[in-house]
């Protein structure tokens, strides 16, 4: 079994796994980390978004050695010191999400999104987001809570 | 109002743990010791099992056991039963095969369960699953519901001859055939509401165990109701006492109707569980989940609506043949039947209808309900023959509508088809919605996207549906096996705060919030001092679930009603202390007052005297903890108008939503911001249902041809616009809080909508959804020739 050793929220981790875990396995199982979720087996629906050396990644399109070395954030990372980024903050004030199973993956997903894109349009958003699949919102107020996210983030 | 109290758009207090990647949905959930279950499905729709050969299998690494319907038979595992006897024409009940949980000698769809192999890990009980060996003999399906419906179609059950299920009607036959002889014009239209796949985000999943040291179980599970699987489990599946059961439905990531069923895989779980002596876990792929979830829809309708010189509708037929695939799940024959066709009447006084329902077993995957179930379909059928009846007849789309609608000072209006219309105003609705969509400037957008190379179209829906499943005295005529009321507890804690039981069942709802602004409101609590515990029937008294837009209606109700009582025993306690008479006593905002004087108390002393009764009423019991169950008089009808618009592209199909606006009447609405994310939410999945969702099988081999979302198109961000969204309000009259039911509102609503503005740019009558770009782009092309020949 190979030992895979990597930075995830902060801290440094190693575990000896099976070559095919996935790194949403990984987090899940080997970790704990069970914010991330799976919502597919063809990487179409990014509830498994997690970043990558600060890139959003589908965590389920990606073996676990293949992430030997980064620094990963999961959901369970963006928070800090109890206090919600702005991104989770815009989500709840904004009603952005139902269930909360898509969320996880389009929190990061938008994060990410606002940062290539500090003052995204609607049209932005809704096509950066497109590799995120909600069932609940029908992406209104998910479009409206990043919008107000960027207008925060930029401060 | 408040702004935590009813009425006020409070930001959800189940969000915080969403949003920081904790909550606890059934696949986070891990038992100390537990093994891994994977599913062998079958290959074929359909196929007899000559011999399964397990051995190798069982030799692989890791694995514990491997079962088959032999093993399940032979303990006597029942069959996963349907709760809802529906009566046909001949007066003989609705046909109901064996449904093994794995397959015994005959598998019925693609997906179909033929093995279990549990192992130390999910892998390897994947990986064993390979090496079981079937031996099929592999027979000719029968995918379509038109087909299976033909004389000498394959026959999906032995025991059900030409594979119908039911052949049922409704309505007044003589009455309507009386109305088409006297019309001046006959709309027929036939068409089909496509095949869905429901998929909630979050796959179904479950953990079960046997605690062999006081004999009972524990199964976690994604399911909407789980009293009710739990009670179907005990008493019809497994011959447990239910004393002997726990489950628990923890955060459910969406269910739509999909996980309101008795799977097989929880079943053969919970068995399996005794013999491994480990807890047990299994989590679909999605893969699983298109193959085996309930799916929903898939009718095929005749329609004739009947007019006279006026426009004023005169009578209405309809013919459907529904699909319930190849077995029956939980509520499968209620949904075609009583959800769809008493439903027919619309917001219109049509004095005659008559309905025609057969239902039909087919090699696909069991079809049950998807969010409306049968009240979508049954507005599709309705609102698209409507529209197509205006542009026969030249009258106004709108205007046809207003002239048939159930006039305001009609109600309670009893229909043709059953139901008794509790209050609404439908022209309220309509004329809101028309002048938040300017109808009237609508002529100039057209011309204007004209000159950009689009065609623009316009549609509306005048939808009306059941909400508050349901009277229990109602359904249990009609055949259900259950009662449908629902339990509410209030529990003072000593100190104050409140915990709340309810048996509805919160998959995205936000009934931590809602139920906890009734509580705040109605007994002064802060509503940080309020938590709703649902979704587990060792905590919760007893319960129904959420399905059928009920949870406010009845589930809040409840509460309510749990709320009097906590305030009439508090009345007793706060006199005592006031040394004054109950009938004195006057509550409100958490404080008990003597009328007249400023004498007081809080509903903090009380509670905390209810419990340390050191100066307390002689007799009353201690403890201020209340429980109520609540039976609804009636369905409530919540109603609406939605008016969609959409831009056509005629060089490459593609139909772009330009705006959307939904007015719906939903009676008093307790948190507005939840009521508009439900109302999105579902005009998103009636969008899809229009553009982009069907589910397609090869109908040669039974093959699930839309079996990943790479093939099923799921509404995407970008296929949708923001939705324009208010609401007119008719109080429900009968139950205390007024409150109607939003949750599937707007996949009601959506699809005629659309369709009926798609055609309307198309220049065409009818087409099927969904309204691909493929079809929209041959339509655009052979548009203009096919209006002439019109
Ligand atoms: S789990 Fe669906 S994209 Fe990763
Ligand atoms: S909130 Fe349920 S899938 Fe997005």
């Amino acid at each position: 079994m190979p030992t895979v050793s990597m930075t995830v929220n902060g801290k440094s981790v190693s575990r000896d796994i099976e070559d095919r875990t996935l790194l949403v396995e990984f987090l899940r199982d080997h970790l704990g980390l069970t914010g991330t979720h799976v919502g597919c087996d063809t990487s179409q629906c990014g509830a498994c978004v997690v970043h990558i050396d600060g890139k959003s990644v589908k965590s389920c399109t990606m073996l676990a050695v293949q992430a030997e070395g980064v620094t990963v954030t999961t959901i369970e990372g963006l928070a800090t010191d109890g206090k919600l980024h702005p991104m989770q903050e815009a989500f709840r004030e904004h009603h952005g999400l139902q269930c909360g199973f898509c969320t996880p993956g389009m929190v990061m997903s938008a994060v990410d999104l606002v940062k290539r894109h500090p003052n995204p349009s609607e049209e932005t958003i809704r096509h950066g987001l497109e590799g995120n699949i909600c069932r609940c919102t029908g992406y209104h107020n998910i479009v409206r809570a990043v919008q107000a996210a960027a207008t925060n983030m930029r401060g | 109002m408040s702004d935590t109290g009813i009425g006020a758009a409070v930001r959800r207090k189940e969000d915080f743990r969403f949003l920081t990647g904790k909550g606890h949905y059934t696949d986070d959930i891990n038992r100390p010791g537990q093994a891994y279950a994977y599913f062998l499905r079958s290959p074929h729709a359909f196929a007899r099992i000559r011999k399964i050969d397990t051995a190798a299998a069982k030799a692989a690494p890791g694995v514990i056991a491997v079962y088959t319907g032999a093993d399940t038979n032979a303990a006597k595992v029942g069959s996963l039963p349907c709760g809802w006897v529906v009566t046909g024409k001949s007066g003989e009940p609705h046909k109901a095969p064996a449904h093994p949980p794995l397959a015994v000698d005959t598998v019925r769809y693609v997906g179909d369960h033929v093995a279990v192999v549990i192992a130390e890990s999910r892998a390897q009980a994947k990986d064993a699953a390979e090496k079981i060996a079937v031996d099929y003999d592999v027979l000719k399906p029968v995918i379509s519901v038109t087909d299976a419906a033909k004389p000498g179609a394959p026959q999906v059950h032995a025991d059900v001859p030409g594979n119908i299920c039911y052949d049922w009607e409704i309505g007044d036959k003589a009455a309507t055939d009386a109305a088409f002889a006297k019309a001046t014009h006959v709309t027929k239209l036939d068409l089909v509401n496509n095949r869905l796949i429901p998929n909630a985000m979050e796959p179904r999943a479950a953990i079960c165990e046997y605690d062999s040291g006081v004999d009972s179980y524990t199964c976690f599970v994604t399911n909407q109701n789980p009293h009710v699987l739990k009670l179907i489990l005990c008493a019809f599946v497994l011959g447990l006492s239910e004393s002997k059961l726990r489950v628990v439905a923890p955060d459910v990531g969406g269910g739509f109707g999909s996980k309101i069923y008795c799977y097989a895989e929880e079943t053969v779980l919970l068995w399996a569980s005794k013999h491994v002596g480990r807890p047990i876990k299994w989590a679909a792929e999605r893969s699983e989940s298109f193959l085996s979830d309930a799916h929903g829809r898939d009718h095929v309708t005749h329609a004739e609506l009947a007019l006279d010189k006026d426009g004023k509708f005169l009578g209405f037929r309809v013919a459907t043949l529904a699909n319930v695939g190849s077995y029956l799940s939980t509520f499968a024959t209620a949904v075609p039947s009583y959800l769809y066709a008493t439903l027919l009447a619309g917001q219109y006084t049509t004095p005659a209808i008559h309905a025609e329902v057969k239902t039909v077993f087919t090699n696909t995957a069991p079809v049950d309900a998807y969010r409306g179930a049968g009240r979508p379909e049954a507005t599709y059928v309705l609102e698209r023959i409507v529209e197509v009846a205006a542009r026969e007849t030249g009258i106004d789309r709108a205007e046809i509508r207003r002239r048939n609608f159930v006039p305001p000072d009609a109600f309670p209006y009893q229909t043709p088809v059953a139901l008794a219309y509790d209050s609404g105003n439908y022209a309220a609705a309509l004329d809101l919605a028309l002048k938040h969509a300017d109808y009237k400037g609508f002529a100039a957008r057209k011309v204007e996207a004209e000159k950009r190379g689009r065609l623009r179209g316009i549609g509306l829906s005048c939808y009306i549906e059941a909400c508050g499943i349901a009277p229990s005295a109602v359904v249990g005529a009609l055949g259900a096996g259950v009662g449908l009321w629902e339990s509410g507890q209030v529990r003072f804690n000593p100190t104050g705060s409140v915990t709340i039981h309810t048996g509805a069942h919160s998959h995205g709802q936000g009934h931590e919030t809602t139920f906890a602004q009734l509580v705040s409101d109605t007994l002064g609590v802060p509503i940080e001092n309020i938590e709703v515990v649902h979704g587990d029937t060792d905590k919760v008294p007893f319960g129904m679930g959420t399905y059928g837009s009920r949870s406010l209606a009845v589930g809040g109700s409840a509460i309510m009603r749990a709320c009097d009582k906590i305030i009439t025993k508090g009345k007793k306690i706060a006199a005592h202390l006031m040394e004054a008479a109950v009938e004195d006593v006057e509550f409100s905002k958490g404080v008990f007052k003597v009328s007249g004087t400023d004498k007081n108390v809080s509903m903090q002393q009380v509670a905390f005297t209810a419990y340390v009764p050191h100066n307390y009423p002689e007799g009353l019991e201690p403890g201020l903890d209340e429980t109520a169950f609540y039976d609804p008089l009636n369905f409530t009808f919540p109603a609406g108008t939605h008016v969609a618009q959409a831009e056509i592209d005629p060089q490459t199909g593609v139909t772009e939503v330009v705006n959307w606006v939904a007015v719906d009447d939903f009676g008093n609405v307790i948190n507005p911001l939840i009521v508009e994310g439900q109302v999105h939410g579902g005009i998103a999945q009636g969008i899809g249902q229009a553009l982009l969702e069907g589910c397609v099988y090869d109908p040669e081999s039974g093959q699930l041809l839309t079996g990943s979302f790479m093939d099923y198109c799921m509404p995407r961000a970008d296929d949708l616009p923001s939705f324009k969204v208010d609401t007119t309000k008719t109080p429900c009259p009968h139950n205390p809080l007024g409150v109607k039911g939003c949750g599937e509102a707007g996949a009601i609503a959506a699809p005629p909508a659309l369709i009926n503005a798609v055609t309307d740019a198309l220049g065409i009558m009818h087409m099927e959804m969904p309204a691909t770009r493929e079809k929209v782009w041959r339509a655009a092309r052979s548009g203009p020739l096919k209006r002439a020949a019109e």
